[in-house]
């Protein structure tokens, strides 16, 4: 049971207890033996059941009672059949008694119902017993999914019988869940009579109770944000944003560099492979995204665009996904303007991982313009050392009228008036709630709340958002709640980047012009995110245009979502806190990367890298591991030490890359490294020979 | 019967000669035979009544009627042995109640019905009453073994009155806040803040007790302080803390509540609540009636040794000629009985002796209705704040409804009581009849059939049967003569029970207010809530 302290034991209950597992013990010696020699006598099974109700715990004697059951049901007697079966429902119910928390109980009798030969009138009868003895007991309650989807009891019935257990003790997480998931199916199954907003709303009256209550009791949080997500989700997947946006230009100078969105391009880092990447940037995950769902319109593209997925989650489905218009199979000219259009949508097939078709058919038109003078030759790959020193750097007073660094959403998701409405009632009563209890479910609710509220009307009334106070709140709760501070300061680097990326004239303070040191006359822009406390990077769908990206300075210790900025030809990263090279695997996907500064992170100080879950390791990397080449390279050294490095780094085609600052960053290492990456010109700002 | 006759009636008791004698089946005087037998004294319990209880007893729809209507009178002296060695003082019986306005709807019907199903009803001459499933009565009748004769239900909720609203629950659990939809969404965080400055103050970190100065402060302004609304406050005060006078007035503001216990009247309250699964609120009443609670005391008594003896007044004292001190009684059968310490019901007074000081009165109310005054539940409490029903209304009225799953009334009826404190009977009895106007149709002489309700009126409970009286209050005494006190107006017993155990301890100082025994019989578990049976 829950809240009830664990008494320790004295002396002579542990004298009882030994006294006990000695009993058990011999049984189960005894057992085995009856398992071994496949012995499934009435004596034998009567054993087994001794022990069982001693423990419950002894998944083998379950085990051994189901082989039990097949063997006798070899018998075909139907009165013997259900006393049988009837003798297992017995036993399983003597055992939970005994523990009502025993996966092997719970299973065995599952595995008992599922054979379709016992009533199954009496479980709910029996689970409403261990209910009210444990409300919260999940293991009763993941039963009880079971017992009502073989009894096809109605998700009505079950919802009322949720209110119930809610109502006595609202601190019920199972409950709570139950209820969401029973909604869900309500939702899509009967959608005419659950009308999603009459319920919604009822629902949040419903949750709001609980957590006015008692804010610090948690249980109620959780369907709050799941009633939250329910009432600004967009079902129906939408395009968010894609590189090039619609009705961009980019110019390519000469027959093989680029210029692009009327801002100089680093150096020509495209031009090794010729390709133009195209991005298609989704609200969602999606499916389908292929030949007959997108569709170009170019009367010099020569062959088929082969869509990828950039930021994959081990499906088929992808929010980022990315192509390569073959620039050199073109056959373009210069000076001439050459215009391309891509629809997407128009034909069924793009799918979210839930189910729903993409939304709202629509289209990218961009143009290609090819330059005829080139203002000076373009400088061999990894000519100079990039420096990202400040007097480098210059700010820009304001962008030219033909940038398109930022542009307009293709489509921002409509939310219907009663979402809004739903969202600024919650609001208010979040904000009243904290006016009499500085919680921190107020907080973070408040704070939920106001970003969706702003995510929903930021295209009518920009000046009205709210980010600044969301932004506080995130602050004030890293001091209220340490436990979990870094995930209040993920959600506030989110906040923060959302705020930064939402216009041009947000945009701007970060962008500078980088000063190549030799080269006066060429300056390409950069986005500077330095000393923001970023944790974690996001509103990537903004930043698909970067091709200089100075990360430095901040917190993170991860970069997931990066994939989907295929122009990146320049990272800075230093100053982090990242601990694993595991942490970076999104740089493999970026193949136009050639500078990058990972110096003074966390590389190797963690023997054991906790994030390591999250993110492909070389064991599970479903990609072929190159081992003869790794094996070749490591020679003499500790090979399990590099694996990581060379797992990221193998992949890559870098000119310039530091590392100094680490605790990986050893002389072996360096060496390693070197031989990894062959193109590499510059090593810790060392030009190598 | 002639008295001759009568008296030849009586029984002849042996032994004569006692350590106690105690007359009057009260609850009180229940608990000390009890008490005192458990630690060997010998006793002789008599009754006047032929039932056990006295003013606490539960009676059938005739008795009560009877009870009421012709109190008991006082037995002149039978055939009297003059050649005493003693000084004889004749006993004066004074009834405690009094002023019964009784009153039963006129339709032939239902006048037959109750009359053929008199005997199905239980009814409490002290009601209202209930047991909180966390006072200290539910551990004395643990200790003194008494529970094992009783069986309890639980009080499935309870209500407050205003005029506004009529009947809304008392939010007195955090399930109760959760499920309560009057209340705003703020109200329940500041109540259920409240609640938690409770559990905290009782909790043992040192941190988060109220200051020693707010304990001594009166409760009404320590709530005030924590900001908490009005209406809140009223439920914490009446419904919750059980204050019987209006704590916001200041001119008749008396017998101010200190926050000390207030607040133990809250930890009372919430350890109640969930203390038994079975019992859904705080209360628990026991099945067939209040009265069962004495009489489990007297068979704990009787299995001890107590003698017992209904139907057998008791009729003077025996005195010592010289000392003039106190030595025994003449029964009405003329037999003289000795015994070191004799307990009187409160309704003896002595001649010569200063009577009992009166602390009050209370009216108590019972109505017999066809339905509940809340559908769908058979048994609550209710109460009516100070000022709920009229403005100079200064003290609270306590409702219990029980139904007929009690097993004290027929089934398809239903009992309520009602009780307020007052300081003479008219004005106890014009807020009990508000009270009952406020929730019940009450029958109005002339017509014979039972009013029929506009369906635009809410529908009220047709009462068929109701009966107001008043009763008077007094403390204990100890001398050589004791008094036990006379019910008094709380809805539970602990303050009776408090005052028992102080009599007691006066009467045998080196004694044990029920010793824990170690006999296999008597043996209650560690458990504290073994013992207690509770009907689902």
């Amino acid at each position: 049971m829950h809240g009830q302290p664990r008494k320790s034991l004295k002396q002579e209950d542990e004298s009882l207890l030994s006294a006990k597992a000695e009993k058990l013990r011999a049984l189960q010696s005894q057992f085995f033996a009856n398992h071994r020699n496949r012995i499934y006598t009435q004596e034998a099974l009567d054993l087994s059941a001794k022990l069982l109700e001693g423990n419950p715990e002894c998944y083998t004697a379950w085990n051994y009672r189901k082989l039990a059951v097949q063997h006798n049901l070899s018998r075909s007697d139907p009165n013997y059949v259900a006393y049988l079966f009837d003798q297992e429902l017995k036993l399983v119910e003597n055992a939970l008694r005994k523990n009502y928390k025993s996966y092997g109980a719970w299973y065995h009798r599952k595995w008992v119902l599922s054979k379709g030969h016992s009533s199954i009138d009496n479980e709910l009868r029996l689970l409403n017993g261990f209910q009210k003895a444990d409300s919260r007991n999940f293991h009763a309650w993941n039963y009880r999914r079971f017992v009502t989807s073989l009894m096809k009891r109605s998700d009505e019935d079950e919802l009322i019988y949720t209110e119930e257990v809610i109502g006595e003790n609202f601190s019920n997480y199972s409950a709570w869940h139950n209820r969401s998931v029973l909604l869900s199916n309500l939702f899509k199954r009967k959608a005419e009579e659950f009308p999603l907003e009459e319920k919604v709303l009822q629902e949040y009256e419903h949750v709001r109770s609980a957590i006015f209550t008692d804010p610090a009791d948690q249980s109620g949080w959780f369907y709050h944000l799941w009633l939250i997500d329910l009432t600004v989700k967009n079902y129906a997947p939408l395009l968010v944003s894609s590189w090039p946006s619609h009705g961009s230009s980019i110019t390519l100078n000469g027959n093989n560099c680029i210029d692009g969105c009327g801002l100089s391009l680093l150096n020509s880092t495209l031009s090794d492979t010729r390709t133009l990447p195209v991005i298609l940037y989704f609200n969602q995950a999606v499916e389908g995204v292929n030949l007959s769902t997108v569709t170009v319109k170019s009367e010099h593209l020569k062959e088929d665009l082969v869509w990828k997925p950039l930021i994959t989650n081990n499906s088929s489905t992808a929010q980022v996904w990315g192509a390569y218009l073959n620039l050199g199979n073109m056959e373009l000219e210069q000076s001439k303007t050459y215009s391309i259009e891509i629809a997407i949508g128009h034909s069924m097939g793009i799918v979210s991982s839930n189910g729903y078709q993409y939304g709202d058919p629509s289209q990218i038109a961009f143009k290609l313009c090819v330059q005829s003078a080139c203002t000076k030759p373009v400088e061999e790959q990894g000519g100079k050392l990039t420096s990202w020193k400040d007097n480098n750097f210059q700010k820009i007073d304001h962008f030219e009228d033909s940038d398109s660094t930022v542009t307009a959403d293709l489509h921002i998701p409509t939310t219907s008036y009663w979402c809004m409405k739903a969202i600024e009632e919650e609001i208010t009563n979040f904000r009243e709630l904290l006016s009499e209890d500085a919680c921190k479910i107020g907080k973070l609710s408040l704070a939920r709340l106001l970003t969706a509220l702003d995510l929903s009307t930021h295209q009518h009334d920009k000046r009205k958002n709210h980010t600044e106070e969301v932004l506080k709140l995130y602050t004030d709760l890293v001091e209220l709640d340490p436990t979990h501070s870094l995930y209040y300061k993920d959600e506030h680097s989110l906040v923060l980047l959302q705020q930064i990326t939402s216009s041009r004239e947000s945009l701007l303070p970060y962008c500078h012009y980088y000063k190549d040191a030799t080269e006066a006359n060429t300056s390409y822009v950069c986005l500077r995110l330095q000393n923001l406390s970023l944790s974690r990077m996001g509103s990537i769908e903004n930043l698909l245009w970067v091709q200089m990206l100075d990360l430095s300075h901040n917190e993170l210790r991860s970069i997931e979502g990066l994939e989907a900025m295929q122009l990146l030809s320049s990272l800075n990263l230093s100053h982090n806190k990242f601990g694993s090279f595991t942490a970076l695997e999104p740089l493999r996907s970026l193949k136009s990367l050639k500078v990058l500064d990972i110096s003074y992170n966390e590389l190797g100080s963690h023997s054991i890298d906790t994030r390591r879950y999250l993110c492909s390791s070389p064991l599970a990397n479903t990609e072929a591991f190159d081992w003869d080449r790794f094996e070749i390279l490591c020679g003499s050294f500790s090979s399990t030490k590099f694996w990581e490095a060379f797992l990221i780094f193998e992949s890559l085609n870098l000119t310039d890359l530091n590392v100094t600052g680490n605790a990986v960053a050893d002389e072996n290492f360096t060496s390693f490294i070197g031989k990894v990456l062959p193109t590499l010109k510059w090593l810790n700002s060392e030009e190598l020979s | 019967m002639s008295e001759a006759e009568e008296s030849s009636s009586y029984p002849p008791i042996d032994p004569v000669s006692f350590d106690l004698i105690i007359v009057g089946t009260g609850l009180s005087e229940s608990i000390i035979a009890a008490a005192a037998s458990a630690v060997g004294k010998t006793i002789l319990h008599l009754d006047p009544n032929s039932f056990y209880g006295s003013h606490f007893a539960s009676l059938s729809l005739e008795e009560i009627t009877s009870y009421l209507n012709s109190p008991p009178k006082s037995i002149t002296a039978a055939a009297s042995s003059s050649d005493s060695d003693y000084a004889v003082i004749n006993l004066i019986q004074q009834p405690l109640l009094s002023d019964a306005e009784l009153i039963s709807c006129d339709s032939v019907d239902e006048s037959t019905f109750l009359l053929e199903n008199s005997r199905k009803f239980n009814l409490d001459l002290g009601g209202p009453r209930a047991l909180f499933s966390a006072d200290k009565t539910i551990d004395l009748l643990l200790k003194s073994g008494a529970a094992q004769y009783l069986e309890f239900k639980g009080i499935d909720t309870s209500l407050v009155y205003n005029a506004n609203e009529g009947l809304v629950n008392v939010p007195d659990s955090r399930g109760a806040i959760f499920r309560d939809k009057k209340l705003s969404l703020k109200e329940k965080n500041q109540l259920m803040k409240f609640f938690k400055l409770v559990q905290q103050h009782l909790g043992d970190n040192e941190d988060g007790k109220i200051s020693e100065e707010d304990m001594e402060s009166p409760f009404v302004s320590f709530l005030e302080k924590t900001g908490l609304p009005p209406k809140i406050k009223a439920i914490l005060l009446y419904a919750i803390a059980m204050v019987d006078f209006d704590q916001e007035n200041g001119e008749v503001s008396k017998d101010l509540l200190t926050t000390k216990d207030g607040i133990d009247r809250l930890a009372q309250y919430s350890s109640s609540v969930g203390r038994f699964p079975s019992a859904p609120g705080a209360l628990i009443y026991p099945i067939y009636g209040e009265g069962e609670l004495p009489q489990a005391f007297c068979r704990r008594a009787a299995v001890k040794g107590c003698i017992y003896v209904l139907r057998m007044p008791v009729i003077s004292l025996l005195m010592d000629k010289v000392t003039e001190s106190y030595k025994g009684v003449r029964l009405a059968s003329g037999q003289d009985l000795y015994s070191h310490q004799l307990i009187l019901d409160p309704s003896f007074t002595i001649p010569s002796t200063q009577s009992l000081s009166p602390k009050g009165m209370v009216a108590r109310g019972i109505c017999i209705t066809r339905s509940s005054i809340k559908p769908d539940v058979s048994n609550c409490s209710v109460v009516y704040p100070p000022r709920s029903l009229y403005p100079d209304q200064v003290t609270s009225v306590r409702a219990l409804q029980i139904g007929s799953n009690l097993a004290v009334c027929p089934a398809g009826t239903f009992v309520l009581y009602f009780s307020t404190l007052c300081n003479d009977a008219d004005e106890g009895k014009k807020l009990l009849k508000a009270s009952m106007k406020a929730l019940l149709s009450l029958p109005v002489s002339g017509n014979t059939e039972i009013i029929l309700q506009s369906d635009s009126e809410d529908k009220k409970a047709v009462v068929l049967w109701s009966v107001i009286y008043v009763q008077k209050l007094t403390m204990s005494k100890f001398e050589a003569i004791s008094s036990t006190p006379t019910p008094d107006g709380n809805l539970n017993y602990n303050d009776l029970v408090d005052a028992t155990e102080k009599l007691f301890n006066q009467m045998y100082p080196d004694e044990e207010f029920f010793p824990k025994t170690t006999s296999p019989e008597d043996s209650t578990d560690d458990d504290d809530d073994n013992g207690i049976i509770m009907e689902n």
